[in-house]
């Protein structure tokens, strides 16, 4: 039996299942479906009434970020033999995971009343309880923290990507459809980085200028890095081919942290300091040198793009907005 | 009772010339601050962003890089490495909350055992000004609630 659960996510990942075209009749033609919104008309009471532990894979999608979504992770665990976090958001926190730059009243503040677009002359925000005359409505309140799937219950593997790579979805199901399946805690993926299936040429060159893509064309056969690109290429576990790059667009890392290494932003630090201006660095002072450093904008965002819950400081601290 | 916050300082220190530097302040008999724990690192090159992390994520209020001076390394170019990864995680680590001057780098060669003492000094006393770090606290309190 397969169910598939939605937390805070975008249903990309029931994309990637879709994908699968001719494969994905095979592996539906070869379970049952015990609970999946986005494609079968099944209900939540039908899922809350199997027997727990029955249901052989579930598929975990998105992050946790309110009191429902911790519900559906908690109940995914309870009715799962094997869960499984899939995708990016489930897996280190992912795009909703960056909500943990703010608040959760700066969140809403952002979102229901400062942006340009919002006319909101009552400040009107969202409120876990509505009284409507009589009637009572209630929505899910969101955390102050948004959390990956492993942050709120077991998991026993994790598919990243966003969405996932068909190879490794393929493979995944292939592999619980045989009842071979790795041991627990298997990231369904690549040991090396995406650099290591990358097919760009590196000449390890060092760089002076960190650009972006609207200031010059880059040349399709060399690494991206080495012509001033930030591509999250080293610090991000392959598996996916290393799509982006093969396509001239620079990796974002939504595989997540390479196996060796505990936070994707520390890992991408490290690399990026280490090909920035070397080559006429003895000559150089500390202003010269922060001059070169100042260029990258924007670090906590780009090297965490995907994996602020999941890294060691997982989110902002102190007076947020 | 007006007690005094004593700061929880982590030093990384090089093993060519800044842990060198150290030995010289003690054997000179040179009085610095007992707020410092330090650690030993065969090059300031060697020290992972993610140590620093994981030092002000575990309770850390300071932490002292400190290395060759530039065109000294043991190692040739560790250093340099050094100074663009701390420039980088001082703004990374602002983006996090983590206050300016919590972090810092400075060059310690084996012949100056009274200038680390002074920089020792000097830190300690700026941590205290600038007080606990409650990241940890929270991050601890946060993590029990999962």
């Amino acid at each position: 039996m397969l169910a598939i659960i939605p937390g805070a996510n975008c249903a990309g990942c029931d994309y990637s299942l879709l994908d699968l075209g001719e494969k994905a009749v095979e592996v539906l033609m070869a379970v049952d479906i015990a609970y999946w919104p986005t494609a079968a008309d099944l209900k939540l009471e039908d899922l809350e009434k199997l027997p727990d532990g029955s249901v052989d894979i579930v598929l975990f999608e998105g992050a946790v970020n309110n009191d429902e979504t911790e519900e559906m992770a908690k109940l995914a665990r309870r009715k799962a033999k094997n869960l499984v976090a899939f995708g990016a958001c489930a897996c280190f926190g992912g795009i909703p995971g960056l909500a943990n730059v703010a608040s959760r009243d700066g969140v809403l503040q952002k979102a229901y009343v400062k942006t340009l677009s919002t006319l909101n002359p009552n400040g009107v925000l969202p409120s876990k309880l509505t009284r409507l005359g009589d009637e009572e409505l209630t929505i899910p309140e969101f955390l102050d923290t948004v959390k990956s799937l492993n942050q709120v219950v077991n998991v026993d593997y994790y598919l990243p990507g966003c969405p996932p790579p068909l190879k490794l979805v393929a493979d995944a199901l292939a592999a619980a459809l045989s009842g071979k399946l790795p041991p627990k805690g298997t990231v369904f993926g690549s040991m090396k980085s995406v650099c290591d299936e990358c097919k760009r040429v590196r000449e390890g060159k060092r760089i002076m200028e960190i650009k972006r893509y609207h200031q010059f064309i880059p040349d399709p056969d060399r690494c991206l890095l080495e012509q001033g690109i930030i591509c999250m290429g080293p610090a991000t576990r392959g598996g996916c081919d290393a799509v982006c790059p093969t396509m001239n667009v620079p990796c974002r890392g939504c595989m997540g942290p390479t196996p060796e290494s505990q936070d994707q932003g520390a890992r991408m630090l490290s690399a990026l300091s280490s090909v920035v201006g070397l080559e006429v660095e003895a000559g150089l002072g500390d202003e010269e040198v922060r001059k070169i450093i100042e260029q990258i904008k924007d670090p906590l965002g780009t090297f965490y793009r995907y994996s602020l819950p999941r890294s060691i400081l997982r989110r902002v601290w102190g007076a947020r907005e | 009772m007006g007690e005094v916050f004593e700061p929880n300082i982590v030093v990384f220190a090089c093993n060519w010339c800044s842990y060198a530097g150290m030995d010289l302040a003690g054997t000179s008999r040179i009085q610095y601050p007992s707020n410092l724990k330090v650690i030993r690192v065969m090059c300031s090159g060697r020290i992972n962003p993610v140590f620093i992390l994981e030092a002000f994520a575990s309770g850390a209020d300071g932490v002292l890089v400190t290395g060759c001076h530039p065109g000294d390394c043991h190692y040739i170019s560790g250093n340099y490495k050094t100074r663009k990864r701390v420039m980088l995680l001082e703004k990374l680590l602002e983006q996090f909350g983590i206050e300016k001057g919590r972090l810092r780098l400075e060059w310690v060669s084996a012949s100056e055992g009274e200038r680390f003492a002074s920089i020792a000094r000097e830190f300690v006393e700026q941590i205290r000004k600038l007080g606990p770090n409650r990241i940890s606290e929270e991050l601890r309190k946060e993590v029990a609630l999962v």
